[in-house]
């Protein structure tokens, strides 16, 4: 079949740092403007050698018509300038892509919105955006608004929204484009679970429907879920194309993904709103060691730092883990008798979670934290893959595989306790008396 | 989290679908798009303006529903500019300069009034349009469609104010009785022409702007400035013979006189006029390339 989208050798290149750099001195850069201005200008147009970075090298791949294609590695590793080249909002360096059919890019839902506008004006005007004609909308509209299920809201401007609301919104237009080709960054980060649900849903009967998906995400279950093929990214080269499950394993085992511990040192970029922001996620041992690898019988800690800048919340903070299969192992959420139900003043918290020796499978457990309000439920982050570890077996026997050294399936993996109840029957009991007695 | 969305999530998880991949129509034999690095010489792709004309339409209708969104004086706004400025033009220069003796017999605020209604259009459509590709970083980053459509919308919301500005001035002379003349045909043309050197110095700022934040504190000092030496509160024949050249070299005197000629049926400076329209349409064709060759990068700098 022929591809539908053929990339040959894209690369980008990124000019970093100041653009006074480039000059010298200050002295010369002020008697240069002065002098030149005009060359001044047109100097700091052009390259400089140093300071760059190459955000994409050499990449090449081809996408069938109707392949869900995931895009994952870890932050940084090129995904989305990807995404951005092949959705035309930059332009590569080198290298050319071929697109056989009309694209249209997802990168953020809502992009255009605006919040002064009722849901109904919003529809139209991120419709025209997004590149639906006015004839096109106006016929999906009802459909969208019943997807996004805020019929009694529609001529309420957005800015009374509630976030589910307005993401809900904004999805549903998104997901009623008709490109050929469809391009999806991270858009399934927010809104409730039920409603990913249904994004993932409305994304895989595109799929079914022929429609060419690419799809970027830190979401491994997502990716695992709805993508037949994954490409995975390192420092702008790919460095794996292949059936979903093996290059996500690949990926999550590699520990490209993560580290035992994560740090946000700028508090205006830390995933998070006006009430909390993430400043970091550590695995430790019981003596506070931070640790990406755990013995299987010792508990491991999890401790979440978070910064509260608005006060009267409540908020609980919970961690997903996900093992490396990309399979939801278990939830948990903060369970400190101290902070049930308690509003949190502003100021800044250590929350640790304390999994059990004995209870975790072997393999990589990534680990997801996010901080929500309850009652409505509201999530101020989730950040998916915050940090990993690995859990190791070392076989002596003590632990809960017992004496058996081969592969033992299951996400986790408890030290049970076990009781046997021993009744003699009679007989045996008085035969083995006769005969060894 | 509660019990209902954790199951939610974990269903999400779990639950196993292999997508197929049906039959398809076949592909068409031109690629629909081609992406690589643009050649040092650009084309101005008219057909892509073409087809995202609807989204200058919606734009434009977006900045004007928002503008005076959450004012308690709303679209009154667009006449409480221009006409208190007159107001307090015509106290000063009208009354104790003197200039009232040199406008041809229209009183002075309607004299006023006309200048200030074209200017106060082009500085508006100036200062929006050359801020409002900054002000849009976040399309821009996130999503591809022709970036002039923004400086456009921009300069095309500021019609609506104009509109709304120009009913005070025939309220205007309806009050002082000044008749409009057959010239006043010729008012759409210096629109059209007011548009053209607006999106043409506009679209260029808004470009510039992104690379350099310099422009948005150079622009209202820059307009501030060219306003007094264009003749928008004082005809240009209040100015001394031998220097009216010079004022005639700024494209806005064309327009602006070219406005009161067409309202009091005055007759047209052909040459202003002139020098205005190849100014504007070279300073258009100039950004529009310009825009053009510089547009590649707007979502790597913005």
């Amino acid at each position: 079949m022929k591809p539908i989208v053929r990339v040959e050798n894209l690369s980008k290149e990124y000019h970093l740092g100041e653009r006074g750099a480039a000059y010298g001195s200050l002295r010369e850069t002020i008697t240069g403007a002065v002098r030149a201005p005009l060359r001044s200008l047109r100097r700091s147009n052009g390259n400089v050698k140093s300071n760059t970075i190459w955000a994409l090298r050499d990449v090449s791949f081809d996408v069938l018509p109707g392949e869900i294609v995931g895009i994952i590695g870890r932050n940084g590793a090129g995904k989305s300038t990807l995404l951005k080249v092949l959705s035309r909002i930059t332009e590569p360096t080198s290298g050319r892509a071929e697109l056989y059919g009309r694209i249209a890019s997802l990168l953020e839902v809502g992009t255009g919105f605006h919040p002064e506008l009722t849901g109904r004006e919003n529809i139209f005007l991120n419709g025209a955006i997004l590149g639906m004609a006015r004839a096109e909308i106006e016929k999906k509209f009802d459909e969208i608004v019943t997807f996004a299920e805020i019929e009694k809201f529609i001529d309420t401007p957005v800015k009374r929204y509630s976030s589910g609301m307005y993401v809900r919104l904004a999805f549903a237009v998104a997901a009623h484009l008709n490109p050929e080709i469809l391009v999806v960054d991270e858009v399934l980060a927010v809104g409730d679970a039920q409603f990913q649900k249904k994004c993932l849903d409305k994304m895989q009967s595109a799929g079914e429907q022929g429609r060419t998906v690419l799809f970027v995400s830190h979401n491994m279950p997502a990716v695992t879920r709805l993508c037949e093929r994954t490409i995975l990214m390192e420092e702008g080269r790919i460095l794996a194309d292949g059936p979903s499950r093996v290059v996500v394993g690949t990926y999550l085992r590699s520990g490209l993904g993560t580290t035992a511990l994560r740090e946000w040192r700028d508090l205006e970029k830390a995933p998070g709103d006006d009430v909390v922001r993430l400043r970091s996620v550590r695995v430790h041992t019981e003596d506070g060691r931070t640790t990406d690898a755990v013995d299987i019988r010792h508990p491991v800690g999890i401790d979440i730092e978070f910064e509260v800048l608005r006060s009267g919340r409540v908020l609980v903070p919970n961690y997903h883990f996900v093992n490396e299969e990309g399979l939801y192992a278990f939830v948990a959420s903060d369970k400190d008798p101290e902070w049930h139900r308690r509003p949190r003043p502003i100021g800044s918290y250590v929350t640790t979670a304390w999994i059990p020796g004995n209870f975790l499978s072997e393999g990589t457990m990534i680990v997801g934290a996010a901080v929500t309000t309850m009652g409505p439920v509201l999530t101020h982050f989730f950040e998916r893959d915050a940090v990993a570890f690995q859990v190791i077996d070392s076989l002596d026997g003590d632990s809960a595989r017992g004496d058996y050294g081969g592969p033992i399936p299951g996400v986790v993996r408890p030290m049970l306790e076990w009781t046997t109840h021993f009744e003699p029957r009679a007989s045996d009991a008085a035969s083995d008396g006769e005969t060894f007695g | 989290m509660t019990a209902k969305t954790l199951f939610a999530e974990s269903q999400t998880a779990t639950d196993t679908v292999t997508p197929k991949i049906p039959e398809r129509a076949s592909l068409p034999d031109q690629p629909v798009v081609t992406i690589e690095p643009s050649k040092s010489w650009v084309a101005l792709n008219l057909r892509d303006l073409w087809n995202y004309r609807e989204l200058l339409y919606f734009l434009t209708w977006r900045d004007v529903k928002v503008r005076y969104k959450q004012t308690a004086l709303g679209v009154a706004w667009a006449i409480i500019q221009p006409l208190f400025t007159m107001l307090i033009f015509t106290l000063f220069f009208g009354k104790l300069a003197g200039i009232e003796a040199q406008t041809g017999g229209i009183p002075y605020p309607i004299f006023a009034y006309a200048g200030l209604l074209p200017w106060m259009f082009f500085s508006n459509a100036l200062t929006t349009s050359g801020n409002s590709l900054v002000g849009s970083a976040h399309l821009i980053t996130k999503v591809y469609f022709p970036r002039m459509m923004i400086p456009g919308a921009a300069v095309a919301a500021g019609l609506v104010d104009f509109a709304i500005a120009f009913v005070i001035l025939v309220i205007l002379m309806f009050y002082y009785g000044v008749a409009p003349a057959w010239t006043a045909l010729m008012l759409p043309v210096l629109v059209m022409l007011t548009v053209v050197l607006a999106l043409g110095m506009g679209m260029w700022l808004s470009a510039l702007n992104v690379k350099y934040r310099d422009v948005r504190f150079a622009l209202p000092f820059l307009l501030q400035l060219w306003m007094f030496v264009s003749p928008v509160i004082y005809p240009s024949s209040f100015l001394p013979q031998k220097y009216r050249w010079l004022l005639m070299l700024n494209p806005v005197t064309g327009i602006i006189e070219g406005y009161r000629s067409a309202l009091f049926g005055k007759p047209f400076n052909w040459t202003a006029l002139g020098v205005s329209t190849l100014i504007g349409l070279l300073l258009l064709v100039y950004s529009s390339y310009s825009f053009k060759r510089m547009e590649r990068s707007f979502a790597d700098i913005v």
